[in-house]
């Protein structure tokens, strides 16, 4: 931890959470998410090494499962009435170039 | 004859169900009422006026046959706009209604309306909905507290009887403090998430906001219970929270950390708070000191967990199946980019970036896994105090209300207000946030009151007896 | 410089379950686009997933029949990445806890015996599918596939030449049709298989470069990608190119590979535990008792084979690979005698049959019964070997029993030595000529002779009776 966010880094950050900042943006966000770290380095004070980490709060709760029963589909109308560009009973989307 | 827009949905019932009082009436005074308040509170983002014929046939047996109610804007309503106050779901309309919106229907409520909130449940102060902000009702110029501001702003300005919020650090209890109303976090798991849009999946829960106490049992007996379609709810009978109100504390053990009186707390918070402990301690509570060692990491903790969620459930909106799209667009990638930089809000990208970084490759150790195992001793002190009290009081929120655009350039300063209200939510406890007391300026001001999972009635009980005995909650705004 | 080559496949498996993993929406193939869908598996705001018990059991099932341990405390991961086919920009996986890890599956490339290991095999959800129309600058999207329950089966980089990647696919498709969790049709995409594959100096202990090939639509596609990709890599080295980490495509219509991207950007999954889902226990009771109940397997049944009905090895290899056409044998058997016989036709004119026409044994429709009864007519001399193979062809092809088709064609043999003396001595009269040959000393003129005979009876004539009588009326 205790690294601080550099502007690059903040970059590549939003380019993986598919968000672009302007120059501006990138200046405010880099010096607010550098407070937000360096105040949240203060976990660093404690000593985890042999807690297990909690992923849900009711830690008693463990194979929910449910039967392999059809249940009816909401269909092609209701699942693209929503949608801003359809063709027929598809989602349409831009082209999609590979590699970037 | 009384102003029904005033009234709460327990006495309404009765005034129902003895025919002095019809749905539709308490619908015509409550429309008048927000179209004559609205405009300066803004506690709705839409309402939804339903034909007073069809009010009045509500199924009479229901548990809230005839009572109006309002949702927040990030719980699904079939064919209705929900939005979760951001630009990015412009115009959706679920396909489906969430678990608790059947549930209400099938007890005969009438949902009137959604209410405003911050931008995707981020924020403590209702200042980052895509529709503006909620005011508080006590001053205008103030905000309601948040996310569910605008739930708790339209139950506090009787523009509502009943409301719904969600609480994932504290977005039912804060607001709910700082608008002098009722709020409720239950156990993680005792209300179904389905149909919640999430914020932090592991954190959030769906609530009460309401007038009184009773109200709050009340709405909680109709929402509260296992759901199949979501698999963290967790199958525990409902009791019958109507029970569990009396006035009655004797014997009980409340705990009061004093990691939570300290630094930052404002000293007419403080004042209050421990008049009210006084007030239960004169009631034949038993008063007990206890130690939360881990508090101080809470909001650290949080803000990693909740982030690191949000950015991964926030990854779906993508232009590609509702809400909004960016008009025009290179490729695919480009369309992503364009839709989300357009669609959502500085505090959703700055949440999104920070759970994102959490997450990302490098970092995980460090920060999620590590907030995840100070999760664990969070919930340790939890379990460990509950050896020596039943309950825990704290104050709700640090401050009363804070003015409109005071924090929101600072979010660090913003993010603590959180500081009480967090540590249930890592923990999955219930906590209730109850009026308490008015600072100088007239604003309210809450206390929280925290219980053992799934121990929801001991709250109410606590703070049914608190409010029978208090004069708090039957003050109203001046509007 | 001799290379090695070492590769290791990645295989991924539609379960045959009713519904999807998360939600109850229908797995049925080729339904119209977005039919089968719900607010779940499309990733609604507000939804949740549910999992599916049967996909879990499914998974179990296979990961036992894989040799593998069970995780103890099994979770589930989001795989966090943006395309378009994944309607959440997630993919429910497993990450660092897959649900089964340590296995094996022991193949047989010709004599040669051998075990891969395998590394994982967990269970995640499907995504949707994307359409590109030809000369458009857009795509389509239909999630009917999105959600369906997917098993991934990692080996470990154990396979050393293409050969051995093909005969541990169809080993796999073994043991998985024995267990009956998927159709593993390639065609239809319910069993996909990507490979990565290097090649290095042999003797050579490090990893060469990594190349990631996908595209490849059935098993033999696997083997000959795998045999140009190889090719390629030891060719590239010879003339000093340097190899990338990239994905390659099997090109199947001008079969070569080529390169899809260059991974210049490596992913970042971010993945952490899905908190939509609790966590799953199976104590190991429960593995137990899965573990007893999972069916005879492919090599236990060789081996049963083998002792019990004295066949060889090899055939018991043969007709245990596909789990039908070992209960086709076993129910012939039960009824026929000659397990040697059975195994012959089936693994001759019936396994050619099946070929050709790309059936099953149950696809052929041929009984089993129908079979038997074939046998016994041959046995009884009823009918000759070689009408018998006609009669097999005729009932395949026209669906119908082999003792009907024997009956419609009038094909019974004829075994009445009165009626076959009297043909010969037809057949001898009219050519005096070939008899008078014979007589002389050339023996090889009776092969015209039985020739005409058969001929006289449409070949209906029982061959030994003809034999026998035709030679002791020469010899008068």
């Amino acid at each position: 931890m205790s690294k601080t966010i550099d502007k690059t880094t903040v970059k590549h950050v939003a380019h993986l959470s598919r968000l672009e900042l302007n120059d501006k943006e990138l200046e405010t966000y880099s010096g607010q998410l550098a407070a937000i770290l360096s105040y949240i380095d203060k976990l660093n004070e404690i000593d985890t090494k042999d807690v297990a980490p909690t992923s849900h709060a009711i830690a008693s709760l463990k194979n929910v499962f449910r039967k392999d029963v059809l249940k009816p589909s909401i269909g092609a109308k209701e699942s693209l009435k929503n949608a801003p560009a359809t063709e027929g009973d598809f989602f349409k989307v831009p082209q999609i170039i590979e590699g970037k | 004859m009384e102003k029904l827009q005033s009234l709460t949905a327990h006495r309404l019932k009765e005034l129902i169900e003895k025919g002095d009082v019809r749905p539709s009436n308490i619908l015509s005074d409550l429309f008048d009422r927000i179209k004559a308040l609205d405009g300066k509170v803004k506690a709705f983002v839409r309402v939804n006026k339903p034909d007073a014929a069809e009010a009045d046939r509500v199924n009479k047996a229901g548990k809230l046959a005839g009572i109006p109610i309002t949702i927040k804007d990030n719980i699904c309503v079939k064919d209705e706009e929900t939005t979760c106050a951001s630009k990015i779901l412009a115009d959706f309309k679920p396909p489906y209604d969430a678990t608790v919106i059947k549930k209400l229907r099938a007890e005969g409520a009438i949902l009137m309306g959604k209410s405003n909130m911050d931008e995707f449940a981020f924020g403590s102060s209702c200042e980052t909905s895509c529709y503006g902000p909620t005011k508080n009702p006590w001053d205008l110029e103030r905000i309601p507290g948040g996310s569910s501001g605008g739930s708790a702003a339209a139950v506090a300005a009787d523009e509502t009887i009943l409301a719904l919020g969600s609480d994932t650090g504290g977005s039912i209890r804060q607001p709910a403090s700082l608008c002098g109303v009722v709020g409720l976090k239950p156990t993680y798991g005792r209300v179904s998430r389905y149909g919640l849009i999430a914020f932090a999946s592991s954190l959030d829960q769906i609530g009460p906001i309401t007038k009184d106490v009773e109200d709050a049992a009340l709405l909680l007996g109709v929402i509260a219970g296992h759901d199949e379609m979501d698999s963290t709810s967790v199958d525990v009978p409902v009791p019958d929270y109507k029970r569990s109100l009396v006035k009655d504390v004797r014997g009980l053990r409340i705990g009061v950390p004093k990691e939570y009186f300290i630094k930052g707390l404002d000293k007419e918070v403080e004042d209050s708070v421990r008049g009210a402990i006084n007030v239960l301690k004169d009631l034949g509570a038993k008063i007990v000191d206890i130690s939360l060692p881990h508090t101080e990491y809470a909001v650290s903790t949080y803000y990693i967990i909740a982030p690191a969620e949000a950015s991964s459930n926030l990854a779906r909106f993508d232009g590609v199946q509702y809400g909004h799209r960016a008009k025009t667009s290179k490729d695919m990638i480009d369309m992503y980019i364009k839709t989300r930089s357009e669609g959502f809000g500085n505090e959703a990208k700055r949440r999104i970036l920070l759970g994102t970084y959490c997450l990302s490759s490098g970092y995980y150790d460090a920060y999620y896994l590590k907030a995840q195992k100070v999760r664990t001793r969070i919930r340790e002190d939890f379990d460990k105090a509950f050896g020596a009290c039943d309950l825990v009081v704290t104050p709700t929120s640090p401050t009363a209300a804070f003015k409109i655009g005071e924090k929101m350039d600072d979010p660090l300063s913003m993010y603590l207000s959180d500081i009480y209200t967090i540590p249930a939510n890592l923990a999955g406890l219930p906590a209730m946030s109850i009026p308490c007391g008015f600072s100088k300026n007239s604003l309210p001001i809450g206390m929280q009151i925290l219980a053992k999972p799934f121990d929801e009635e001991t709250i109410f009980r606590a703070a049914y007896t608190f409010e029978q005995n208090t004069e708090f909650h039957k003050q109203k705004p001046k509007l | 410089m001799n290379y090695e080559t070492v590769i290791g496949l990645e295989v991924h498996l539609q379960l045959s379950t009713n519904t999807k993993a998360f939600c109850g929406c229908s797995t049925k193939f080729g339904q119209p686009p977005n039919s089968q869908t719900c607010p779940v598996c499309l990733g609604f705001p507000g939804s949740l997933p549910v999992l599916n018990e049967e996909a879990f059991n499914y998974a179990i099932k296979v990961a036992l029949a894989l040799n593998c341990k069970i995780q103890d405390l099994i979770k589930f991961d989001r795989k966090n990445y943006y395309y378009p086919d994944l309607p959440k920009n997630f993919q429910i996986s497993q990450y660092d806890m897959p649900l089964s890890y340590d296995g094996f599956v022991d193949i047989s490339s010709g004599a040669k015996r051998k075990r891969i290991r395998i590394k994982r095999v967990h269970l995640e959800e499907d995504a949707g599918k994307l359409m590109h129309p030809a000369g458009e600058n857009y795509s389509l999207v239909d999630y009917n596939r999105g959600g369906m329950p997917l098993l991934e089966i990692v080996t470990e980089p154990d396979l050393s030449s293409p050969e051995e990647a093909y005969d541990y696919l169809t080993k796999l498709k073994s043991i998985l049709g024995y267990l009956k969790v998927s159709d593993c049709d390639m065609e239809k995409g319910s069993l996909r298989c990507d490979a990565n594959i290097s090649v290095r100096p042999r003797g050579e202990t490090k990893l060469g470069t990594k190349v990631e090939l996908k595209n490849m639509n059935s098993f033999k596609g696997v083997k000959l990608g795998l045999e140009y990709e190889s090719k390629r890599q030891v060719a590239a080295i010879g003339d000093n190119e340097k190899l990338v980490q990239e994905t390659r495509l099997w090109d199947v219509e001008k079969n070569i590979t080529v390169s899809m991207r260059s991974k210049e950007e490596a992913q970042d999954y971010r993945y952490f535990p899905e908190p939509d889902l609790v966590p799953f226990v199976v104590d190991k009771i429960t593995i137990e008792k899965v573990r007893k109940d999972l069916p005879e397997l492919p090599e236990a049944k060789t081996d049963r084979f083998v002792k019990e009905f004295g066949l060889s090895e090899y055939d018991a290899n043969v007709l245990t690979s596909d789990v039908d056409f070992a209960g086709y044998f076993e129910t012939c058997a039960r009824s026929y005698k000659n397990a040697k016989t059975i195994a012959n036709w089936l693994m001759g004119d019936i396994m050619a049959q099946m070929n050709t026409r790309n059936a099953g044994i149950k696809e052929l429709g041929l009984t089993a019964d129908g079979l038997v009864a074939l046998l016994k007519m041959i046995d009884s001399q009823a009918i000759s070997g070689k009408m018998a193979k006609e009669v097999l062809l005729e009932a395949i092809e026209t669906k119908k029993d082999p003792a009907i088709v024997v009956k419609e064609k009038g094909l019974s043999q004829i075994s009445d030595s009165s009626k076959i003396e009297e043909v010969v001595s037809v057949v001898i009269s009219r050519e005096a000529k070939t008899v008078a040959d014979y007589k002389n000393g050339k023996k090889a003129a009776i092969t015209f002779l039985i020739g005409q005979i058969m001929k006289e009876t449409r070949g209906k004539a029982n061959p030994g009776l003809v034999n026998e009588i035709l030679k002791k009326k020469l010899g008068e």
